[in-house]
């Protein structure tokens, strides 16, 4: 039987010497007919590279294939070199007989076009039709991908659409001329938890009517266990090992393999939640940080010079309180206002309402200068590139008002010391770090000021698995250490589940659940916590079916002058509390 | 339409701060009307005869008063009565008007003819020869100045072909066409060059940022060919720049174009701005001005609307 695909020994070079560059050295595999090959690596394994070459896309971005061969099993059974392949000959083949999605799908589609005409360009291409016919083959498109209200839809520009619905329009596109196998390049890495478990059984559901291959490319092998046939392990341009699925997961044999199986932190349902430093019942501690009925509400206004016709309501009544040497992780979605709570614990965005108290002392809503201090999602984009490190971390310093002696020098040694940091950081600049690297000297920046609470804002969400779990680690050692108090804003559960002691689940800016992180996790009681709970993929649930459900996320956009209800919780056990549901 | 009012309301405002600018500013130059008419005569002048031309022409009064009768006579239609030429301002900008439009037009035409294609075609071929080709004739453009090119043309016709370009009275659009293109040409290729330096180098930059644009990529992977991913996907998008400094060039080119104009012997607005200032006729001067930046804000609105036109994300008057 001549399998689907067969690639043997592929090798792809970058810049003007490509073989000198290799970053694919000698790849192969096959992919027979309806099966799905999973291929995992962390970033800079390869892989994206990999796929980009199957349809010769890596053309186009810079690389040359540089060796090997590439055989695709047509339709009609004969065999298509795409090594050799005219580019001509390449256009007949994407999107007829290989289709790709990708990572985002806020800038995969062109923001000019209409949904519509990007979806019937595919059939105008492959299939010849115009007009009507078109138009009516792009409807079916968005059916089959169940996005409701597909004919309104078609008209839409992207910006107007949710990221998981244009991921669905990108596999509408990618899958419009039915080819006979899909690439997928971490199709739901930029996506919410609840929206990938959608888009993964989208496509296991039109995996199972159309029949076709897969690739799936992704760094999360709890998403590989949910869909995939074989797996194949990228470490530095090389297959270090492929094989069955259960094969793979089970038993790995390369070290590599086994190392990325442990990194990524799996999640457990709160079996695995860290049992130090838990709540202190009746010890009079006052807690670091307390945040009574904080509201953030952004006035909507039709022009400059009108009354706000409603307002956003981004958080909408938040309360907790959060111990000294505690972490309060805060999950929700996109969306949700958690990253709105965290900013204006900080005072980065002003609190409508509501007050914070930092140690003993009260604060004013809009006060910034508290012993509080944040590390952002994006390692890269959060160190200005210009500034020393050592400017850098003198920065919080002046910016208090105070002056950069040797007793701060010492401070920033000792702090890049414990952060594992080479000691002659502080005259080099962030490029010369990599991405974990410069976390830990966000962190470093944070614990400057010698602050009581460090709020973390998706903090470790940017890494790879291997490098995100040294961060953690340094992270609860460090709160050992200095007896920090941590909110830490996450998407990511099974994360949340290694460093939390408590848990509040945000949903449209309000918390659902708050409770002792074991009992969240184990025994979610709000609908909304046990849905994000159902999504998160792991490595023991194999090849599970998720329900589609099309429901967007709720606006949070309300008249002027509108209230929520109040709360009303029901309780369960000495630390956990779920909003009554209506 | 409701936006497109609003800045239509703040026009007024802005014509304003313009009118006060412009009328302190051309005070502040040494010399006045009478100076600049009899020249060195002037200092024979009595005073009598002088406060009677200082009557004549209203520099009699205090600047506040000027500008408060200025202001009232624009209200009413009326930019007042150049010195020079002894007609109403308006009537002299508008005969001068047509051929600017015109010269700046041509201008415009022959840069986006040339200058985006060849700015395209260096994108598509980056770091290739042919694209340092374009590069380097558009790094030329740019940094010719207009005379040098001006005359290394009619240098050229003449002296290798024989050709001088038409000279002699102007002869506007409606009443001779064939004569008047033959007069205009030249010079709107004069200044076309450099503005399609400018378009080309524009317009390869912000295609190479759009080509490496993810929806460019999604658009080959559906297959698209490489003609439909420039044209279709490509180009759309890579065009806010270049309706931006359109639209910023064609603006100027409305004030009229001194140099050119100057070469070619051409009576546009630029040249009797020059002459205007230089003898300081006051109310040739302002109303020119105000003019001048009346254009440029539509202009600019005509960009934003554009701007609209071409992407769906952009939503004018809204926060």
């Amino acid at each position: 039987m001549i399998p689907l695909l067969s690639v043997s020994d592929l090798r792809v070079g970058f810049g003007r010497n490509p073989q000198a560059n290799e970053v694919v050295r000698g790849v192969s595999f096959d992919l027979a007919d309806g099966e799905t090959l999973a291929i995992v690596g962390e970033s800079g394994s390869g892989k994206s590279v990999t796929a980009l070459s199957i349809n010769r896309l890596i053309d186009f971005g810079g690389g040359r294939i540089t060796g090997g061969a590439m055989k695709l099993k047509r339709a009609d059974g004969s065999l298509f070199d795409l090594m050799t392949a005219t580019e001509p000959q390449l256009t007949g083949i994407r999107g007829a007989e290989i289709g790709m999605i990708f990572q985002e799908p806020m800038t995969s589609l062109n923001p000019v076009l209409t949904i519509g005409s990007q979806i019937e360009e595919s059939f105008r291409l492959h299939r010849g039709l115009t007009g009507g016919q078109a138009t009516a083959a792009a409807k079916d498109a968005l059916d089959r991908v169940r996005i409701p209200d597909a004919a309104r839809r078609l008209k839409y520009t992207p910006n107007q659409l949710s990221g998981g619905m244009l991921q669905r329009v990108m596999i509408a596109i990618a899958l419009a001329c039915n080819p006979r196998l899909l690439i997928a390049d971490e199709p739901t890495t930029a996506l919410d938890v609840t929206v990938q478990a959608q888009i993964m059984a989208l496509l296991a559901e039109l995996k199972r009517e159309t029949g076709m291959s897969m690739i799936f490319i992704t760094h999360d092998i709890g998403l590989v266990a949910g869909i995939a046939d074989k797996v194949m392990v990228m470490q530095n341009g090389q297959a270090v090992e492929q094989g069955e699925l259960n094969q793979i997961l089970d038993s790995p044999q390369h070290p590599y393999t086994q190392h990325l199986l442990h990194a990524v932190p799996h999640f457990t349902n709160g079996g695995t939640t860290r049992s130090d430093g838990r709540r202190d019942k009746g010890a009079g501690t006052e807690p670091a940080l307390k945040v009574d009925g904080l509201v953030v509400r952004f006035p909507l206004k039709s022009s400059f010079f009108s009354r706000a016709t409603g307002a956003v309501h981004a958080v909408d009544g938040v309360d907790f309180d959060l111990m000294p040497g505690e972490t309060l992780a805060i999950v929700g979605e996109s969306g949700s206002g958690k990253s709105t709570t965290a900013r204006a614990v900080l005072g980065l965005v002003r609190s409508t309402r509501g007050s914070f108290t930092v140690g003993a002392r009260k604060a004013s809503a809009q006060q910034s200068a508290l012993p509080v201090q944040m590390v952002f999602q994006n390692p890269y984009a959060s160190l200005n590139p210009r500034l020393s490190i050592e400017s850098i971390l003198a920065e919080p310093v002046i910016a208090t008002g105070g002056r950069v002696d040797a007793g701060t020098r010492v401070r920033m040694a000792s702090l890049l010391e414990r952060v594992g940091l080479p000691k002659n950081s502080l005259e080099r600049y962030p490029h010369e770090f990599s991405g974990g690297q410069r976390q830990r000297l966000c962190i470093a920046r944070a614990l400057m000021l010698n602050p009581s609470v460090v709020v973390l804002d998706e903090a470790v969400s940017a890494l790879d698995v291997s490098v995100q779990a040294k961060v953690l680690e340094l992270l609860v050692d460090l709160q050992r250490e200095f007896g920090l108090a941590y909110l830490f804003i996450s998407h990511d559960m099974a994360v949340v589940e290694r460093i939390a002691h408590r848990i509040a689940v945000i949903y449209a800016g309000q918390i659902v659940e708050i409770g002792d992180a074991t009992s969240v996790l184990s025994k979610p009681k709000h609908s909304y916590t046990k849905k994000l709970i159902a999504a998160v993929p792991t490595v023991d649930r194999r090849h599970e079916h998720f329900e589609l459900d099309t429901r967007q996320v709720p606006s949070l956009v309300r008249p002027r002058g509108f209230e929520p209800a109040p709360a009303r919780w029901e309780r369960f056990g000495s630390d956990h509390m779920a909003r009554a549901e209506a | 339409m409701n936006y497109l009012m609003r800045r239509l309301a703040t026009f007024p405002l802005v014509l304003l701060g313009v009118s006060i600018l412009v009328f302190v500013a051309i005070r502040m130059v040494p010399g006045d009307s009478i100076t600049a008419m009899l020249g060195t005569e002037a200092g024979l002048l009595t005073p009598a005869q002088r406060d009677s031309l200082a009557a004549y022409f209203g520099i009699d009064q205090p600047w506040f008063i000027q500008y408060w009768r200025w202001i009232g006579g624009i209200l009413h239609g009326n930019l007042g009565i150049s010195v020079t030429y002894g007609r109403p301002v308006l009537d002299v900008i508008l005969e001068r008007f047509p051929l600017t439009l015109e010269l700046a037009v041509l201008s415009m035409i022959i840069a986006l003819v040339v200058g985006m294609p060849a700015g395209i075609f260096a994108a598509t071929h980056n770091e290739k020869l042919s694209d340092l080709g374009v590069r380097i004739v558009a790094m030329i453009g740019q940094s010719t100045p207009s005379f040098v090119l001006g005359l290394l043309i009619i240098y050229t016709l003449s002296a290798g072909f024989g050709v001088l370009p038409a000279m002699g009275e102007f002869a506007p659009l409606w009443q001779d066409p064939l004569r008047n293109l033959s007069q205009m040409i030249l010079p709107a290729i004069t200044l076309g060059f450099a503005f399609a330096a400018s378009v080309t180098r524009i317009s390869r930059s912000a295609m190479l940022d759009v080509l490496s644009d993810d929806y460019v990529r999604t658009a080959r992977s559906k297959g698209a060919s490489a003609r439909s991913v420039i044209w279709r996907h490509a180009l759309p998008n890579a065009l806010i720049p270049v309706v931006t400094l359109s639209g910023i060039e064609f603006g100027y080119l409305l004030g009229g174009a001194v140099i050119v104009e100057q070469i070619y012997a051409l009576p546009g607005l630029g040249r009797m701005v020059l002459d205007a200032i230089q003898q300081r006729d006051y109310a040739l001067v302002q109303g020119s001005v105000l003019f001048i930046a009346f254009n440029f804000m539509i202009v600019n609105l005509l960009v934003d609307l554009a701007y609209v036109a071409l992407d769906p994300r952009i939503r004018l008057g809204e926060s």
